[in-house]
């Protein structure tokens, strides 16, 4: 059983260099036309592989939250420490995360094994479980905390290409989408476990790291066990390379004498011309700007406190609310992404990000603003987080997939960092009301100037970086 | 083959599942079970009545079993003897006497936080929610109420560490607003940090008390004075955290931030400011890190509460003299947030 044949997806396997907008009239080209109503009805079910991807986001999110629900809380009262070391820790986390993306899809990239780049961050993260069974002072316990999110970093772009690739491309927001549904269903069950767990075990904090460690465990060994060891560029290559003399072998089998290159079905090795492509610089400067718009969802919930007056214990709730909405929506509102178009859904779902923040800043007091606020913002990452990695991917060859990934979506994450920071200073230099104005008003200003940018078929791939389509 | 692989693979999980669930099923049972027997077990402390009719020392209790939290009180000459225990549970405790203020959590799937102003029969007269983890309070001589707590934890609230420290009064009115929304003055010269955060009020009259501003990005630990009229906040000195005025109004008890260069955690030495020269003598003769607003047992001691190395939810009582002279001493074993009724 070599890599080589299990290598090569099923019928619905990954595709390069798909046009980003698809046209559901067209039969698929590839397949005789007798079976296109077959294929058609295929496009409409999500690879099992995304599934068991989604499995496994879902239980290391219901371990990574439920830690970090309680993190605080423990650094405080289990380890006396005072909350001044937590903002320590708290520093850590924010950095240490977005950084390694890059590097965690260069390296899928480069070896064409995304799964076990994947493994790694997720083994990562799970040791980091083992660990905080046995920490004891902030040292210890801040050097898990970077490392989780270090691995966490790793995991992202890699996991990300293997969906890409066991994706049918033509619903691969649909993908991402469903992906994202179990990925935030864990990250919303992970603190409510927590809290029960600390409810009925008050100094409960080894029950909740044992079932973290548990929840963590499962979660590698579902990837490691259960998701195959997609080769995505040698996939492609393949695909691409149908018969016996294009791949570089004997005319038949048994002959040697005229073998060219021998067999190295590696397809395109890894390059950063990506990053020249057109499109590809425009999707960055796209995701760039608007995430300079996006500032925390912390200031959101802090606006409706500070209007509404409620006690901040309820935060945790708005951030249930939300992530509820946007679990129910994610794959649907990633459905209509592959059939409107993904550019024009990651662009105009800022449009509610914008209502997001005039609904908190809009002087009507009340349950009804706080509810839409948190369903806009719901929606907003609905429409956003995985569409962004679906948009990517379909935009960059194989070879680079994960590397553009992981890129765009750090390009998002600094923005976003700075956009909070900026806004923290807006927010006292001009007034809560009057500076959540000014980002809502930017965003209505910006988001017709993107959705400009990515016109027609801006978000096209780049012909000149994916021709291996067309070898 | 490929089907074969991919069966074993299948059983490979399952298995896997089954040993997780199994495992954690059981330790979580056998936790629950143990934490339930601790919360019934008795409390192993000498328990005595008649103590809160004399001068004493009101503190929370943290001997484990049914008793703890419970806040609970020891006669002012015999402080490790044996406690009167109220029903009030706290987290902080500070008392004139007469009207005791009370921070508390309500552990549950959302976990909430609640000031209480609680009579001498221990009924609570009047209550606020708090916005996190309470920290620190105290009383003013006359019934004002200084609370602290920490708006932060939520990983869900990701404006990083802050802090809230509000005044009310004794029936629950609010006086101040957020502290952070006084004007701060550095050498007369206002300023205003972002990221400002106000903790540690000692009261001195009804009007003027002493807090600590920190801005990390200023890199400033400030003691200040706090005028409630005015709305103000003046800055003394750097380096001053956790301020507490001594009983005769002339020195501050703090804690000093004395890590070494580059030390990536704080380690807080206990200091006393005198405040007519200004002039501050670190107590070194404590080498552990405080992390407590000390109150002063007299003029001359000081007391802060320290978690057990070896029983983390324990914590004792220590005594220091506040001219460093000895080393310190543990006051009230198997006690938190120790505050003085003089009675």
């Amino acid at each position: 059983m070599s890599g080589l044949v299990r290598a090569v997806p099923g019928e619905t396997g990954s595709q390069t260099g798909t046009p980003s907008r698809d046209r559901p009239g067209d039969p698929p080209g590839d397949r005789p036309p007798g079976r296109s109503s077959a294929g058609r009805r295929r496009t409409g079910r999500v690879s099992s592989t995304v599934v068991t991807l989604g499995v496994v986001s879902f239980l290391t999110d219901v371990s990574s939250e439920a830690v970090a629900a309680i993190l605080p809380l423990y650094v405080t009262a289990a380890l006396g420490m005072s909350i001044v070391a937590y903002g320590v820790v708290d520093g850590l986390v924010q950095g240490a995360g977005a950084l390694v993306r890059v590097a965690g899809g260069w390296a899928a990239d480069r070896t064409d094994r995304p799964k076990w780049v994947a493994a790694v961050g997720y083994g990562l993260s799970a040791l980091t479980r083992v660990g905080l069974l046995f920490a004891a002072g902030l040292p210890a316990v801040a050097g898990l905390v970077v490392t989780d999110r270090i691995g966490k970093g790793i995991r992202t772009a890699p996991r990300d290409a293997l969906i890409a690739a066991s994706a049918n491309p033509r619903n691969l927001g649909r993908s991402f989408g469903v992906h994202r549904a179990l990925d935030t269903a864990g990250a919303a069950l992970g603190p409510l476990l927590a809290f029960a767990v600390l409810w009925a075990v008050p100094d409960g904090w080894t029950t909740v790291f044992v079932i973290s460690l548990g929840a963590a465990v499962l979660g590698v060994g579902a990837l490691v066990l259960l998701v195959p060891d997609l080769r995505p560029r040698q996939a492609a290559w393949l695909r691409t390379h149908r018969t016996r003399e294009s791949r570089g072998l004997p005319k038949c089998k048994g002959c040697t004498c005229d073998a060219a290159g021998g067999l190295q079905p590696a397809g395109r090795p890894f390059s950063w011309a990506f990053l020249r492509g057109g499109a590809t610089v425009r999707l960055l400067l796209v995701a760039g700007v608007l995430g300079l718009l996006t500032v925390g969802d912390g200031f959101v919930y802090l606006a409706l406190q500070d209007r509404d007056g409620f006690a901040t214990h309820w935060f945790p709730l708005l951030f249930v609310g939300t992530n509820v909405v946007y679990m129910l929506l994610a794959a649907p509102v990633g459905r209509l992404a592959d059939r409107v178009g993904r550019g024009h859904v990651l662009v105009w779902g800022h449009v509610l990000l914008a209502g997001a923040y005039a609904c908190a800043a809009a002087p009507f007091p009340g349950a009804a603003t706080t509810l839409a606020a948190l369903v806009l913002l719901g929606t907003f990452y609905a429409m956003t987080d995985g569409v962004l990695a679906a948009l990517t991917s379909a935009l960059v060859p194989t070879s680079v997939r994960a590397t553009a990934i992981g890129t765009a979506q750090t390009v998002t994450a600094v923005a976003r960092m700075i956009a909070s920071a900026g806004f923290g200073v807006l927010w006292y230099a001009s007034g809560r009301v009057d500076a959540l104005w000014i980002v809502a008003a930017a965003l209505v200003v910006a988001v017709p100037v993107c959705a400009y940018l990515v016109r027609g078929g801006r978000l096209a791939p780049d012909d000149a970086l994916t021709r291996e389509t067309s070898a | 083959m490929s089907g074969h692989a991919a069966l074993r693979r299948r059983t490979a999980f399952a298995v896997l599942v089954l040993v997780v669930l199994v495992g954690t099923g059981w330790y979580v049972t056998a936790e629950i079970r143990r934490a339930r027997a601790e919360q019934a077990a008795p409390t192993q402390v000498e328990v005595t009545e008649g103590v809160l009719d004399g001068p004493h020392v009101l503190f929370r209790g943290t001997a484990p079993g049914e008793l703890y939290g419970r806040v609970a009180a020891v006669a002012l000459d015999d402080l490790s003897g044996p406690r009167q225990v109220t029903p009030a549970v706290c987290d902080r405790v500070d008392s004139d006497g007469a009207t005791t203020v009370c921070l508390r959590t309500h552990r549950g799937v959302v976990t909430t936080y609640e000031a209480q102003v609680l009579d001498a029969a221990w009924r609570t007269t009047a209550s606020w929610p708090l916005p996190g983890l309470p920290s620190r309070t105290q009383q003013s001589p006359d019934g004002l109420v200084a609370t602290t707590s920490f708006v932060t934890g939520h990983s869900y609230a990701t404006t990083g560490f802050s802090t809230e420290t509000t005044v009310h009064d004794a029936d629950g009115a609010e006086v101040s607003g957020n502290l952070e929304d006084f004007t701060l003055l550095v050498d007369g010269k206002r300023v205003a940090p972002v990221d400002r955060n106000v903790w540690g009020v000692t009261f001195a009259d009804e009007r003027v008390f002493y807090a600590t501003v920190q801005s990390q990005s200023l890199d400033r630990t400030w003691l200040v004075r706090g005028d409630l009229a005015e709305r103000t906040l003046v800055t003394l000195l750097d380096g001053v955290e956790c301020p507490s005025l001594s009983p005769d109004g002339t020195r501050l008890a703090f804690k000093h931030d004395a890590r070494a260069p580059g030390a990536a955690t704080p380690r807080w030495t206990p200091a006393v400011l005198d405040l007519a020269t200004m002039a501050v003598t670190v107590l070194d003769a404590e080498e552990r890190s405080v992390d407590d607003q000390i109150t002063w047992l007299d003029d001359a001691t000081l007391l802060y509460g320290m978690p057990r190395t070896d029983e983390p939810a324990t914590t004792d009582v220590w005594a220091l003299p506040a001219d460093g002279a000895a080393d310190p001493v543990v006051a009230i074993p198997q006690a938190w947030s120790p505050s003085v009724v003089r009675g």
